[in-house]
């Protein structure tokens, strides 16, 4: 197993309560930043770190730092994004279950770095046993002085809530999650402005994700340069992957930036191979929006190159070849998986999950799950996969938030790699009339035919 | 100020000024169609996407062009940007995509709907979609409802523009109609039954794009298209007074506000005058009201409404904008 | 009951939690509450949220119903209906899907003889799909009131139904503490 900075008391029993938390090591990057540190060295460090965001975008939480209006005379806001809803991703929830401390932590200090005297948590509405748990951290930090009035005796003051959404995915788009944060539908706001200049109660706001506060507290403690010595190139640091679908061993999994796919799936410290001794199919490396990538060009690239995990590698030949890195969902299936199936729910979920606010995804997430249901239940035709193509090219690029290119990306990139599936489909209904198909019978392309 | 170029033509705009609006005082025919932004209510914009452009030169400063398309209605100008729109086959292609969704759940019911002859999506068909539909599956419906006594709301026709939630929200002072739920189930509704009921609240009918809103006083006699638009005011304490009587003979069968070429409306009006005075009498009449091409008025008397012949139809009346007589529809010829 | 308007009234403890939850954002913002408030009112009233509720938490942060009714309809988590004692929401995405969540959702039906989104005539049950509820990893799994209950199989689920059937409304705030092995 490699260096672990987040999870490393993971196992410690007790770790959930202060008490033990504070005894491994815990605040140690309050202390140092409130005492020793301005918040601009604060900020300088992880910049230095190399941090990416790490709710999917991978943006550099530095540079987005160092984007907020301290300017301004409004007040200035913290926000975590705790809604973790993107299928294939449950890292937030371990991370908080577990050792919700770790984002207290991290939440302190952050909003120091960042002038905030008042910070959100905004946790996914169904999360409500763990927002439970926050509470307890939150209310045993309070009466430990780490939160509150005049922190560890200096003049720094932070109150810390947690605000439950009520279920909707495009509350995790920061900026539907600010509307919501104000009692709204979660409708995305048009940019600019930024949060950044105007984000909560129209005032200068950072929302970054739960793992990446969390990567706060390794890297005030190491330094943001020590920090950047972990991983490869742009991609510094550690990362939680999510590993779910038919793998023997599902969970949490905390990895150094850099390790092999295949490392990572076929390794019994990680996902221990594919369960019931079969074969891998395709991987959806970074959460439902990624686009999904047959066996042989998740494992390595189309150079022929390793593929590793990393922000870079798992991008490696664009949207014909590559993926992305995403959240760290990492949903593995087997030989037996339909694929039009699998992405049959993705597309039910997206129109599930569109806010509704602009035209093209409002109406063509519904389109696309038609289209597919009709073609997964046997009652497609050839022109239907094109169609396809069409809709998510006309949704993608031309929406509001990036809702619409998330749903979007699955269903261009299933027929690129996948076509003949959904042309069996079409050609064979009665054989696709039930639901268990490629688990009677594997699907077997022609390529691999070929091959053999 | 700011230069931009639009469809290789430059002007000069205050800064702040969006790219739609920087089009606008240009004019002609490189103006992007607009269906959800209206320039008087704050906040509205954005949403229906109709308004894509391409940014082919950020700015002077940083000429790189903006990766994608953005909404012109809400994208502000920067000295040097250079803006494409009919000029870009990406744009053209975008646009009928968005014409295409927001016809596939629209019913197409314009034979019988009071909005036909002004109704921005039929421009908005006829100008930019395609003329065959690839939608193949059921089509959303929703029943239709009164909110109040004044307004029906044919929600399968709703754009969602939220421009009416705007109005309520900006122009009186209780809104109890919104929009409920989410995704494509999204509606405008009051929850419960509530009427809507408020001195300004009937301008809801006149922001309305499409035919969702509609003016249950209007006296339905015939096809908008029989009525004469006349230019009309009177003294009102209320409002301006200045409306827009649509007669027949010298009977008043609606008043609405003034709608500019754009299709806005820039002085509201009273209820009052919207819906108690529907006696000529009670009005000083102006003149007819002239008709830009930008409310091209469409008329339907077609029974299949496939988007060929509605294509067709907003053809026959584009020729009769010009001045020349308008063939007869196909159920007045026998 | 819910629905009479004269009696609805937060009980004293639910409303100075609500007090509490207002308190925490800046003044004027109160509208902010309107989430946690909601969850509050639909643990207090039955697991739903009839018009009369939702008209009263819009009087205590003194906003419109109308922007209460804007809200709750597009949170999934509000019932906007009444809703068995216990809600059985099972995941339906992708990665549940892989690994049985079709299979459970069945059994389910077949067990409480209902479809997805009916209640049973007892009023015991109300069956749903939902899309990912973030468990994934332990998947195919439920969530019912605010336990999640992960690693289903199909002889698991039968037991939880049993033993839910023995006790009373799930309770919407707190876990439940139930073994299915
Ligand atoms: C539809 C949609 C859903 C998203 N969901 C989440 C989420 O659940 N959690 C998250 O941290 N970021 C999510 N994001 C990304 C956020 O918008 C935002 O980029 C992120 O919270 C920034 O934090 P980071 O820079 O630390 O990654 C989502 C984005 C979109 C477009
Ligand atoms: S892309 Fe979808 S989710 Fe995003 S704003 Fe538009 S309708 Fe809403
Ligand atoms: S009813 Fe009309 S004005 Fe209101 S949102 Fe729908 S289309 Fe827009
Ligand atoms: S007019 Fe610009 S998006 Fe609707
Ligand atoms: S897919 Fe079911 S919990 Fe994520």
């Amino acid at each position: 197993m490699g260096r672990q900075l987040l999870l490393e008391h993971i196992a410690v029993p007790g770790i959930e309560t202060f008490e033990v938390y504070r005894k491994m090591g815990g605040y140690a990057s309050v202390e140092k930043a409130l005492k020793t540190m301005t918040p601009d060295q604060v900020t300088e460090q992880v910049k230095n770190s190399g941090l990416r965001g790490r709710g999917g975008a991978g943006f550099p939480a530095g540079m987005k730092w160092s984007f907020l209006d301290r300017k301004s005379d409004k007040p200035r806001y913290l926000v975590c994004n705790a809604d973790e809803s993107e299928p294939g991703t449950f890292k937030d929830r371990y991370l908080m279950e577990k050792i919700p401390h770790l984002l207290v932590e991290g939440m302190i200090t952050s909003s120091y770095a960042l002038g905030a005297k008042t910070s959100y948590i905004y946790i996914r509405g169904e999360y409500m046993y763990v927002l439970q748990i926050l509470e307890k951290a939150i209310r045993e930090a309070y009466a430990a002085g780490f939160l509150g009035k005049n922190i560890l005796g200096t003049d720094y003051s932070l109150d810390l809530y947690v605000h439950p959404g009520a279920g909707a995915y495009i509350c995790g788009e920061e900026t539907a999650l600010l509307e919501s944060l104000e009692g709204k539908r979660g409708n995305p706001r048009l940019k600019p402005p930024f949060p950044a200049i105007a984000g909560l109660y129209a005032s200068p706001t950072v929302v970054n994700n739960v793992e990446t506060i969390a990567a706060v507290v390794p890297i005030v403690n190491l330094g943001g340069d020590e920090y950047a010595k972990v991983g490869v190139g742009k991609s510094t640091g550690t990362k939680l992957i999510s590993a779910s679908g038919h793998i023997n061993k599902p969970g949490v999994y905390e990895i150094e930036m850099g390790l092999p796919v295949e490392e990572f799936i076929y390794s019994d410290q990680y996902c221990g191979g594919i369960w019931k001794g079969r074969k891998l199919k395709a991987v959806v490396a970074g959460g439902s929006s990624v686009p999904i990538l047959p066996a042989e060009l998740i494992l390595k690239t189309a150079k022929g190159e390793p593929r590793l995990m990393t922000y870079e590698s798992l991008a490696d030949g664009g949207f014909t070849s590559g993926t992305m890195l995403g959240s760290g969902g990492f949903i593995v299936m087997d030989e037996t998986t339909c694929i039009v199936r699998n992405l049959w729910t993705f597309a039910r979920f997206y129109h599930h999950e569109s806010c509704g606010q602009c035209s093209p995804c409002r109406e063509g997430t519904g389109w696309m799950e038609k289209v597919l249901h009709r073609i997964e239940h046997g009652h497609g035709q050839m022109s239907d996969i094109d169609l396809l193509v069409d809709v998510a090219k006309k949704i993608e690029g031309n929406t509001i938030c990036p809702l619409g290119d998330a749903a979007a990306w699955p269903v261009a990139s299933a027929i690129r790699h996948f076509r003949e599936e959904f042309e069996y489909h079409v050609k064979y209904p009665e054989k696709v009339k039930n639901p268990k198909h490629f688990e009677i019978e594997p699907f077997v392309s022609s390529k691999q035919l070929v091959m053999v | 100020m700011a230069k931009v170029t639009i469809d290789g033509i430059e002007i000069e705009v205050a800064d702040g000024t969006t790219i739609l609006n920087a089009a606008r005082q240009l004019g002609g025919a490189s103006v992007p169609p607009a269906m959800c932004y209206y320039s008087s209510l704050k906040g509205s914009g954005g949403k229906c996407r109709v308004c894509l452009v391409k940014v082919a030169q950020g700015s002077s400063k940083d000429p790189r062009p903006i990766p994608k398309l953005v909404a012109s209605c809400s994208t502000p100008v920067a000295d040097g940007m250079v803006v494409q729109n009919l000029t870009s086959p990406e744009v053209l292609e975008a646009r009928k995509g968005v014409v295409e969704f927001l016809l596939i759940n629209h019913p197409l019911d314009c034979p019988v709907c009071d909005q036909a002859g002004e109704c921005d999506l039929q421009n908005l068909a006829y100008e930019h979609g395609a003329s065959t539909t690839r939608y193949e599956e059921e089509r959303r419906t929703f029943e239709k409802i009164d909110i109040g006594d004044k307004i029906k709301l044919h929600m399968t026709r709703c754009i969602l523009c939220y421009r009416c939630t705007m109005v309520a929200n900006q122009l009186t002072d209780n809104r109890v109609h919104g929009v409920l739920n989410r995704g494509d189930a999204s509606e405008i509704s009051t929850y419960i039954e509530k009427a809507v009921d408020n001195d300004f609240s009937g301008n809801m009918i006149d922001v309305c794009p499409v035919g969702a809103l509609t003016d249950k006083t209007f006296r339905f006699k015939s096809r908008v298209w029989f009525t004469k638009p006349m230019d009309a005011h009177r003294s009102c304490t209320k409002c301006s007074g200045k409306t827009v009587l649509w007669m027949k003979d010298n009977e008043v069968l609606r008043v609405t506000a003034r709608k500019d070429q754009y299709g806005e409306v820039k002085e509201f009006i009273c209820n009052e005058c919207r819906y108690d005075h529907k006696n000529a009498a009670d009005w000083t009449i102006e003149g007819p009201r002239h008709i830009d091409r930008h409310s091209v008025i469409a008329q339907n008397h077609y029974e299949k409404t496939d988007l060929l012949t509605l294509k067709k139809e907003i053809e026959r009346q584009i020729e009769f904008q010009k001045g020349k007589p308008l063939p007869l529809a196909l159920d007045e010829k026998k | 009951m819910a629905t009479e308007k004269e009696t609805i009234q937060f009980s004293d403890s639910a409303l100075s939690k609500a007090k509490e939850i207002i308190g925490r954002y800046p003044e004027g913002k109160q509208k902010s509450a309107l989430l946690p408030l909601l969850h509050l009112a639909q643990s207090e009233f039955d697991g739903w949220l009839s018009p009369a509720v939702m008209d009263y938490v819009a009087s205590l942060l003194q906003i419109k119903p109308i922007e209460v009714y804007e809200v709750a309809t597009f949170y999934t988590m509000f019932n906007l209906e009444p809703v068995g004692n216990h809600l059985l929401e099972v995941c339906r995405t992708g990665p549940c899907w892989l690994r049985g969540a079709e299979d459970i959702v069945k059994r389910i039906e077949q067990k409480l003889n209902i479809k997805v989104g009916e209640t049973t005539a007892d009023g015991k049950f109300t069956l749903k799909t939902v899309e990912c509820l973030g468990s994934c990893g332990t998947a195919p799994m439920l969530q019912c009131g605010a336990t999640f209950f992960e690693n289903l199989s199909e002889e698991s689920v039968e037991v939880l139904i049993e033993k839910l059937a023995k006790q009373k409304r799930s309770s919407y705030l707190r876990p439940t503490e139930i073994n299915v092995g």
